[in-house]
C-alpha cells in the first residue's frame, strides 16, 4: 500500500559525515559568538564599574575613607544601609526633593504632550494659510540658545509674581517646545493621508480625527517626547536654581549640587543620594526601553 | 437609496491642471455606475468630489435631489471604500466598522446589530477582535466593505477596491461586491482602470479620458457601439485592432482596403452606418475586434473578400481559445487616442506603437478557436466577420454612424503619423 510506504521515504537519509568545510564554518560561527559575548560582557562591566564604586562608597560609615589608594569597585566590608534612610529623610530631605522633582516632571510631560501634539497635528495634517511660514518661524526659534532667554524670562516671571513657585518651570511646557513639535509633526506626516479621508467620510471632524486616529497612532513619538522631557527636567539644575528659593521646594538636582558644594562633603551620603536619584531614570528606562527604541528608530532620531 | 447627479462638474487643481472638465453624469437609483479610464483621467477626482473630499471648481453635485457642494463628507450619507482600504491600524475590525456609528451616537445594541450583520454578510465573524495588520489582503478588503455597509448609506463610493488583490481573489471579490450591491440595492459609483472590471460590474459604464467624459452606456452598448476610437480601443480584451484604411466604393459594393488586404463591407453595415457614404474614397480608421476574426480554415463558408492572408508571428494558447498575432503592412493609427491607449497598457507598448508607426505596419491579434492549425512562422488565412467592423473618423476620432458627429466635444483626435 502506497500510504504505508510513504512515511518511510520521508525518513532522514543515512547519516553522512559533514564535510570538513561545513565543520570549519560551524566552528567559526561558534567562536565568533563566544567572542562577541565576551566583548559585550567586558564593556558592560567596564561601564558598570563606577556604579559599583558609588555603591561601595554609599555603604561606608561616616568616618571611613572613601577615596582609597586602590579603588574599591564593589562593596565588601561595610554595609551601612541606614545611609539611604539618612539621605532620604533624616540628614538630607531627598524624599522631599524627589517628590518636588516628580511634580515638575509630570506637569511638564503633560504640558508637552498636550501642546506639542496639538501644534504638531496642525502643522502635519491641517491645511491653513501661512502654515509653512509659521513652521519655519518655529524652526528658527530652535536656534535661539536658552541662555539668551534666561534673563528676560526671569524678569518676566518675577514681574508676574511667579518667583519662588514651580510655575516658571511648568507653564512654558504648555506653550509648546519647538523641538518636540518638529519631531511630532515629522512623525504625523508619515501617517497615510487616506486615514484622514476615511475618517472624514466616517463623519469625524478635525478634533475627532486628532483624538481618535492620529494621536493613538503617534504613541511612539509621544513616548520619545515624554521620556526626553522626563530626563531633561529630572536633570535640570539651572532652571530650578534660578526660580526656587526655599529648601522645601528644591529639586534633586539642586540637592545633589548643594551636597557637593558643602565645605566638608559627606561623600558616602552624596553617593547614596546619587544612587537614589538615578533610580527613577533606570526604572523608566527599564519599563519602556522597547517602546523607546522603537520610537527613536521610527522618529529617525539617535539617542 | 437615491440617485446621484453631477452637473457641469469641473475641477481645476491649485497647480492649474484641469482634472475634470464640465462633467454631466446621472447615476440612477440603485444602479452601479463604473467610472473607467486610464490613470490620470480624473475618475478618482470625481469620486472624491462626490464624497466631499475635494471641493468643486464649478458645477453641482446632488445626492437624492439635495445639492451637497457645501455639505461636509460626514453629512453626505455616503460610504467610501478606499484603494488601500485605509483601515485604522490601531483599532480592531469591530472598532473599525463601528467608528462611524459611534460618532453618530447610535445606541449600543443597534451598533452591535449592524456590525454583526455586516460581519455575517462578509464572513468576518471570527475576525472582529483582530487588528488590520493581522489580516490578509482579502480580509482587509472585506473589512473596508464592512465599514461601508454598517453605515447603511445612501450611496457607496468605491475607489479601485480590488487593485491590491491578486488576480484570483480579485475575480472572487468582484462577484462578492456585485452580490452585495444587488442585495442592498444601494446606488454605487465604482472607479477602476480595469475595463474587465468595468464590463463585469457596471449597470452603466462611464468612460473618461483626460478629465472628459467619452461615453456613458451599458457594457454591451459600449462594446457594440463605441462613441469614438478611444472607447472602442479601451473596451474589450484583447483590445480592438485599429488600422488606417481606405474606403472605396465601386458598383460591386463597398470595400475597405489596408496593407494590400481588401474586405467587403456588407450592405447591412452600409445601411446601419449611413455616415460611411461621405467617406467613400477617403481614409477611415478601421477597427476589427479580435473576437470577430477566426482561422478561415475553420469557417464553413467564408464569403468573398473577407479573408486576410497573413503570417503568424506569435501564438498564445489560452485554453478555451488561441490568440494569433500577425502584422499587417498598413500604418497604425498614431493619434493622441491610440498613444494614450498604448501608454495605459505599458510604456513598452507605447514604444512598440511608435516603432510600428515608423515601419508602417500594424500588429493585429485574432482570437481563434483552439482547433486552429495555424503555426508560428507559417502563413494562414484569417476570416473576418465583416458585419462587425468599426469605422472611425480620422479627423475627430468619432465613430461613423449616421453622419452626425457622435463624439462629445473636446474628444478631437487628428492623425499625426
Amino acid at each position: 500500500m502506497k500510504t504505508v510506504e510513504a512515511p518511510e521515504r520521508v525518513q532522514a537519509p543515512p547519516e553522512i559525515a559533514p564535510q570538513p568545510s561545513v565543520l570549519r564554518y560551524r566552528a567559526r560561527r561558534v567562536s565568533h559568538k563566544v567572542l562577541m559575548y565576551a566583548l559585550l560582557l567586558g564593556v558592560c562591566g567596564f561601564i558598570l564599574l563606577p556604579v559599583g564604586w558609588m555603591f561601595t562608597a554609599a555603604l561606608k560609615p561616616d568616618l571611613e575613607p572613601i577615596f582609597t589608594p586602590t579603588p574599591e569597585w564593589f562593596p565588601s566590608e561595610f554595609w551601612a544601609w541606614e545611609n539611604f534612610r539618612r539621605v532620604l529623610t533624616d540628614v538630607m530631605p531627598f524624599l522631599r526633593y524627589m517628590i518636588n522633582t516628580t511634580i515638575i516632571v509630570v506637569a511638564n510631560i503633560i504640558g508637552v504632550l498636550i501642546s506639542c501634539s496639538l501644534v504638531g497635528f496642525a502643522f502635519a495634517r491641517l491645511r491653513f494659510r501661512g502654515s509653512k511660514v509659521l513652521f519655519y518661524i518655529l524652526i528658527v526659534t530652535m536656534l535661539i540658545p536658552w541662555q539668551a532667554l534666561m534673563v528676560p524670562q526671569f524678569l518676566m516671571f518675577v514681574k508676574l509674581g511667579w518667583y519662588g513657585t514651580y510655575l516658571p518651570l511648568i507653564v512654558p511646557s504648555f506653550t509648546g517646545t519647538a523641538f518636540f513639535i518638529f519631531l511630532i509633526r515629522q512623525y504625523m506626516r508619515t501617517i497615510p493621508k487616506d486615514l484622514d479621508d476615511a475618517a472624514r467620510v466616517d463623519g469625524l471632524n478635525a478634533w475627532q480625527i486628532f483624538w481618535r486616529i492620529i494621536l493613538p497612532l503617534s504613541t511612539p513619538v509621544l513616548t520619545v517626547c515624554a521620556v526626553f522631557t522626563f530626563l531633561w527636567n529630572w536633570n535640570n539644575l539651572l532652571g530650578p536654581l534660578i526660580y526656587l528659593d526655599s529648601d522645601e521646594k528644591f529639586t534633586v538636582a539642586i540637592g545633589l549640587a548643594n551636597m557637593v558644594t558643602l565645605a566638608d562633603t559627606p561623600w558616602n551620603l552624596a553617593m547614596a543620594a546619587n544612587l537614589v536619584s538615578i533610580l527613577p531614570c533606570v526604572i523608566v528606562y527599564f519599563f519602556i526601553q522597547k517602546k523607546l527604541i522603537g520610537g527613536i528608530a521610527s522618529v529617525g532620531l539617535k539617542g | 437609496m437615491v440617485d446621484i447627479a453631477l452637473e457641469g462638474v469641473t475641477k481645476v487643481f491649485a497647480d492649474g491642471t484641469e482634472a475634470v472638465h464640465t462633467l454631466d453624469l446621472d447615476i440612477p437609483d440603485g444602479k452601479l455606475m463604473v467610472l473607467v479610464g486610464p490613470s490620470g483621467c480624473g475618475k478618482t477626482t470625481v469620486l472624491r468630489m462626490v464624497a466631499g473630499l475635494e471641493d468643486l471648481t464649478d458645477g453641482t453635485i446632488s445626492i437624492g435631489g439635495r445639492v451637497v457642494n457645501e455639505v461636509p463628507p460626514g453629512d453626505r450619507d455616503v460610504a467610501m471604500v478606499f484603494q488601500n482600504y485605509a483601515l485604522y491600524p490601531h483599532m480592531t475590525v469591530y472598532q473599525n466598522m463601528a467608528l462611524s456609528l459611534r460618532i453618530r451616537k447610535l445606541k449600543k445594541e443597534e451598533m452591535n446589530r449592524r456590525v454583526q450583520e455586516a460581519a455575517r454578510i462578509l464572513h468576518l465573524e471570527d475576525l472582529l477582535q483582530k487588528r488590520p495588520r493581522e489580516l490578509s489582503g482579502g480580509q482587509r478588503q472585506r473589512v473596508a466593505m464592512g465599514r461601508a455597509i454598517v453605515r447603511e448609506p445612501q450611496a457607496f463610493l468605491m475607489d479601485e477596491p480590488l487593485s491590491n488583490l491578486d488576480a484570483k481573489l480579485r475575480v472572487q471579490t468582484r462577484a462578492e461586491i456585485l452580490r452585495i450591491q444587488k442585495d442592498l440595492n444601494v446606488t454605487t459609483i465604482y472607479v477602476t482602470h480595469d475595463q474587465t472590471e468595468a464590463m463585469t460590474l457596471g449597470d452603466l459604464v462611464a468612460v473618461m479620458k483626460r478629465g472628459v467624459l467619452q461615453q456613458v452606456a451599458s457594457p454591451q452598448q459600449l462594446f457594440a457601439h463605441p462613441a469614438n476610437l478611444f472607447v472602442g480601443g479601451f473596451i474589450g480584451s484583447p483590445a480592438m485592432n485599429i488600422v488606417e484604411a481606405t474606403l472605396s466604393g465601386t458598383g460591386a459594393g463597398t470595400f475597405v482596403e489596408f496593407g494590400g488586404h481588401r474586405l467587403q463591407v456588407p450592405d447591412e453595415v452600409i445601411v446601419e452606418r449611413p455616415g460611411l457614404a461621405a467617406f467613400r474614397g477617403r481614409t477611415v480608421i478601421l477597427g476589427i475586434r479580435p473576437d470577430s476574426m477566426e482561422d478561415a480554415a475553420l469557417v464553413p463558408s467564408p464569403g468573398p473578400d473577407s479573408r486576410l492572408p497573413v503570417a503568424v508571428d506569435l501564438q498564445e494558447s489560452m485554453g478555451s481559445d488561441v490568440y494569433l498575432h500577425f502584422s499587417v503592412d498598413a500604418p497604425p493609427v498614431y493619434t493622441e487616442d491610440t498613444r494614450e491607449l498604448a501608454a495605459d497598457v505599458d510604456e513598452k507598448v507605447l514604444e512598440e506603437l511608435q516603432e510600428q508607426a515608423s515601419e508602417r505596419r500594424t500588429a493585429f491579434i485574432a482570437r481563434t478557436s483552439p482547433e486552429t492549425r495555424a503555426r508560428v512562422g507559417e502563413r494562414c488565412e484569417i476570416h473576418v466577420d465583416t458585419r462587425k467592423l468599426y469605422f472611425f473618423d480620422p479627423e475627430t476620432g468619432g465613430s461613423i454612424y449616421d453622419g452626425v458627429e457622435t463624439a462629445p466635444t473636446g474628444a478631437a483626435a487628428t492623425v499625426t503619423a
